[in-house]
């Protein structure tokens, strides 16, 4: 059960084996998001973001039966191809690891305070938010409960 | 009162400053008292705070909306949509 917002790189293995130790656990599912093509620098608000990760968690909880997790966000300056985010979650089956690994995505990137300062050769320039992340964080709200489990 | 405020990202690049004490009237004590109260000062602060649909606001570290009453003491937070993950 873990959150970290931290400057250092992660292991996805280490951090993956940490959460899979219990023998009820018969699924793990993680995502790992990186910069893509250009330098960026990720700024944060120190306090707010952990706890509006915290936040988004247990919304995932309440919903999906979630054993273990761990959610690592870096910030600061990254290289393209540095990791920046690892959500990983521990379940007894597939069907919740996965939906609560996407919904807990879904939701950091429309609701953690982080933001994105891309380098490009021509000078620096804060990212815009995307619609498109509001919508998929906002297709979640408009399933039922019973469609919230991705079935196989 | 006295309010702490907190800028981040753009916001805080265009104002030329992180964090600063205001004193706020009792009278302008919501979330758009201080929005319209910092404004006054003109410069930056009027241009950074004067399109609300590229802002988003948090007090005490939870979002909140312009009509958020504000308190001595409370932390206040500007900054544009999130774009982490």
């Amino acid at each position: 059960m873990k959150v970290s917002v931290q400057q250092e790189d992660f292991d996805l293995g280490l951090e993956v084996l940490d959460i899979q130790q219990d023998n009820r656990i018969g699924a793990v599912a993680s995502f790992v998001g990186q910069v893509r093509d250009v330098p960026m620098t990720l700024e944060h608000y120190p306090g707010m973001t952990e706890n509006a990760i915290k936040k988004i968690v247990e919304e995932a909880r309440a919903q999906w039966e979630i054993m273990d997790y761990t959610v690592i966000h870096r910030y600061g300056d990254l290289q393209p191809n540095d990791q920046i985010v690892l959500v990983a979650i521990a379940s007894s089956h597939r069907g919740d690891a996965f939906a609560a690994c996407q919904f807990i995505m879904d939701f950091l990137k429309t609701q953690a305070p982080f933001w994105k300062k891309e380098h490009h050769p021509e000078g620096a320039r804060w990212v815009n938010a995307l619609e498109s992340d509001d919508q998929a964080a906002e297709r979640w709200r408009k399933l039922k409960p019973q469609q919230r489990l991705i079935k196989p | 009162m006295k309010v702490k405020v907190l800028l981040f990202a753009n916001l805080r690049e265009q104002i030329g400053t992180g964090v600063e004490l205001v004193d706020l009237p009792d009278s302008a004590s919501t979330v758009a008292g201080l929005r319209l109260h910092l404004m006054k000062r003109g410069g930056a602060w009027q241009n950074a705070l004067a399109d609300m649909k590229v802002v988003r606001v948090a007090v005490n570290q939870d979002m909140a909306a312009a009509g958020a009453p504000l308190n001595h003491g409370d932390e206040i937070a500007f900054f544009p949509p999130v774009t982490g993950g």
